[in-house]
């Protein structure tokens, strides 16, 4: 008969049990170790003897089945399981260090600090969302954090894997997640949708930047259909000192419909790391809540109530790439205007894209300080124009385009490091026009294109047949 | 053990050969032949022919309703089926036929039954498309995975001790873990003449120890299969069907 509890030192499939860390609603944690694997391990025990809750078996099952298909950095590494035909553990690399419960005593944090963390967090979001795995349970006592900083989510038991049988949807009409974090759409069952992480991300943000929830912690289902119709009160009321753009990215995380948020992880990240860059709506403005009219037209309304499952089919959100196109200043006309209309193709073709414009503004040297330096800053202003007007005839609108002058040495491992730290789908640029420059200096293009971690499209004129 | 199962190959015969390459390039230990070797398709000689030696070699074969078709018994079939269970009695020698005569309703593998159709009564011929068509063949049976076919649709659908069931359309190429104690049914889509609007061949590598089941899709040549369909003056349905996959 599987058991619930575990002895330290007892063994387990060749696995030595240590201490208990944690028992909680669903599971029991124990440290392990295993002479065939040199790192610290877990071992995690369901909870599913008579009286206990039924979603245990349903989502170690879950767990079971997702956990090891994920790879990469975000995720606890998968070591081994046991199925309930004897007994059921799940055995995988154990995470140093505390969860990100223990800021909770700290705040609220500093805004840089939040933008910081946000992004980090999205980053893993992004990685789990390419693997067709929406979390469902993003919260602070699920977020852990690798040496490198990499955020890692653990307890993938609520998840949805797109590819796999979703065996909690069927089981349960209820919706199941966290009160104060789960997103509207998730509250009403619907659970497909990789949106719903960056709800949760908004709240979690919310609650650093204010040390407020932004839903309090209901603990009723009509409490948690609450957040359909009532918006939260605008982080800046209760921090007023809270930088107008923070505000605007977290009230877009809490946006009722999955729609109007971010259309991607990756996306949120870039917001959270270029501050500077994000368009402001009447969202960074807001300093009170609607009014009741407004509210109530939400709640009984039916024309204003809103409405999910339009959407929700695996792999809900549409493709939304971030592109960057990277312009020589002053730019060649011809190739300009090539480069524009290959960027102008994609950005048309995918509504969801956003664009990021690079111009790699030389430096000779690093000097230590070129801020002071007037002569600098001018040129860097002067680019930053220049490179608005090169996009400007693509009539983008603010949230789709952001602009960025790099000051670098290499032009190559400056685009290659912006689009490794930005999470960069596709890279666009021109080709070198004169081949006597390309024999001296070498192909910047074909350095990006050797070394990038994603797609390169490189952009030439067609030559004229003389 | 990893099992390749190929339901409803229905004599297409270039479905067939691209399956068996791909099973091959995967590896298998054990080939399932899931019922409805023939009907529909130009090649029935030919499909009973491998059937046969595959058997010889440590396949299992199961039997199907067109098999039945061509051997006897039938009835139930629409117009275009029917023509082709004409044609098929035709082409078949004796000792095709006495094959197919012998195929067995259903086998069992361990905890794993295969069967052409619904697995509560398989001679009756019951289509599984619905998650309550999967209840009823579950619950006529012991085995905890039923692997049935003969809808040409590929899906999957778990059942728990509470009695809920899950309904789940499978994704080419990626495994399924089929996790005990839960009770699963799955479908196979048809290697021969598939319906689920993917006109390329589905075959489903079963993976006794994990345990997992992946539905493969392969490319075939339609053109050349539809060539023979129409050369063979069988209904020009039978034909343009592949095409679509539906």
């Amino acid at each position: 008969m599987a058991r619930t509890r575990l002895e330290p030192g007892e063994t387990l499939d060749g696995f030595l049990i240590g201490e208990p860390l944690h028992v909680g609603g669903m599971a029991a944690l124990w440290e392990a170790s295993h002479p065939d694997h040199g790192f610290p391990l877990l071992v995690k025990i369901p909870r599913i003897s008579e009286g206990e809750d039924p979603a245990a078996i349903v989502s170690f099952e879950m767990e079971q089945m997702i956990l090891p298909r994920l790879s990469g950095p975000h995720v606890p590494r998968f070591v081994a399981a046991g199925g309930f035909d004897r007994q059921p553990y799940l055995a995988m690399e154990r995470i140093p260090g505390a969860s990100l419960v223990t800021r909770l005593a700290a705040l609220p944090l500093p805004a840089g600090e939040v933008a910081a963390e946000g992004a980090r967090i999205a980053d893993a979001l992004e990685s789990l969302h390419r693997q067709h795995v929406v979390h469902l349970d993003v919260k602070p006592s699920n977020i852990l954090a690798r040496e490198g900083g990499e955020a890692v989510l653990v307890d993938y038991g609520l998840s949805h894997h797109a590819q796999l049988p979703d065996l909690m949807e069927e089981e349960f009409r209820l919706p199941y997640g966290t009160a104060p974090y789960m997103a509207p759409e998730q509250v009403m069952g619907v659970r497909s949708d990789p949106r719903s992480d960056l709800f949760a991300l908004g709240v979690l943000m919310y609650f650093f930047a204010t040390g407020q929830r932004p839903f309090g912690d209901p603990q009723r289902l009509s409490g948690l259909k609450r957040r359909l119709w009532r918006d939260p009160v605008p982080p800046r009321k209760l921090r007023p000192d809270l930088p107008l753009p923070l505000q605007e990215v977290i009230l877009r995380c809490l946006e009722v419909l999955p729609e109007r948020r971010h259309p991607s992880a990756a996306q949120l990240a870039f917001d959270l790391r270029h501050l500077d860059s994000v368009a402001l709506t009447a969202r960074a403005q807001r300093m009170r809540q609607d009014g009741w009219a407004k509210v109530v037209q939400r709640r009984f309304h039916p024309d204003h109530r809103p409405r999910f499952g339009a959407e929700a089919k695996p792999d809900a959100a549409p493709p939304a790439p971030i592109v960057a196109v990277a312009v020589d200043l002053p730019c060649d006309a011809e190739l300009g205007e090539s480069l524009r209309e290959t960027v102008w193709h994609i950005m048309t073709t995918l509504p969801g894209a956003r664009l990021a414009c690079l111009n790699v503004l030389r430096q000779a040297r690093i000097t230590i300080d070129t801020t002071l330096d007037e002569a600098g800053r001018n040129k860097h202003v002067q680019r930053l124009v220049e490179l608005q007007g090169w996009a400007a005839p693509l009539g983008l609108p603010e949230g789709r385009v952001t602009h960025h002058v790099l000051e670098a040495t290499g032009p190559a491992d400056a685009i290659l490091g912006f689009a490794r730290s930005n999470g960069v789908d596709h890279i666009v640029m021109g080709a070198r026009a004169s081949s006597v420059r390309r024999r001296v200096l070498g192909s910047v293009s074909a350095e990006v294109a050797a070394e990038a971690p994603c797609s390169v499209t490189v952009v030439r004129p067609r030559t004229r047949i003389e | 053990m990893r099992l390749a199962i190929l339901s409803d190959i229905h004599a297409n015969r270039e479905a067939m050969e691209a399956c068996l390459a791909d099973v091959a390039r995967r590896g298998a230990d054990r080939i399932v032949l899931l019922g409805d070797l023939v009907g529909y398709g130009a090649d029935p000689a030919f499909v009973v022919d491998r059937a046969r030696e595959m058997v010889a070699a440590g396949a299992i074969a199961i039997m199907g309703n067109h098999d039945e078709a061509a051997v006897g018994a039938h009835g139930g079939m629409n117009a275009a089926a029917e023509a082709a269970a004409a044609w098929t009695r035709g082409v078949l020698d004796e000792e095709a036929r006495a094959f197919l005569r012998r195929l067995p309703m259903e086998e069992e593998e361990g905890d794993i039954l295969f069967v052409h159709a619904d697995a509560s009564d398989p001679e009756d011929w019951r289509y599984v498309q619905e998650a309550e068509d999967a209840r009823r063949s579950l619950e006529g049976t012991e085995a905890r995975v039923v692997v049935s076919g003969h809808t040409h649709v590929p899906a999957l659908f778990g059942l728990t001790a509470a009695a809920k069931l899950v309904a789940f359309r499978p994704v080419a190429d990626v495994p399924v873990p089929l996790t005990r104690p839960r009770r699963w049914q799955a479908v196979l889509g048809a290697v021969g003449q598939p319906r689920d609007g993917d006109p390329s061949a589905c075959w489903g590598l079963l993976d006794t120890e994990a345990p997992s089941l992946t539905w493969h899709r392969v490319p075939y040549d339609i053109a050349a299969a539809a060539e023979k369909i129409r050369a063979a003056g069988l209904p020009e349905v039978l034909a343009q069907r592949l095409f679509r996959g539906r």
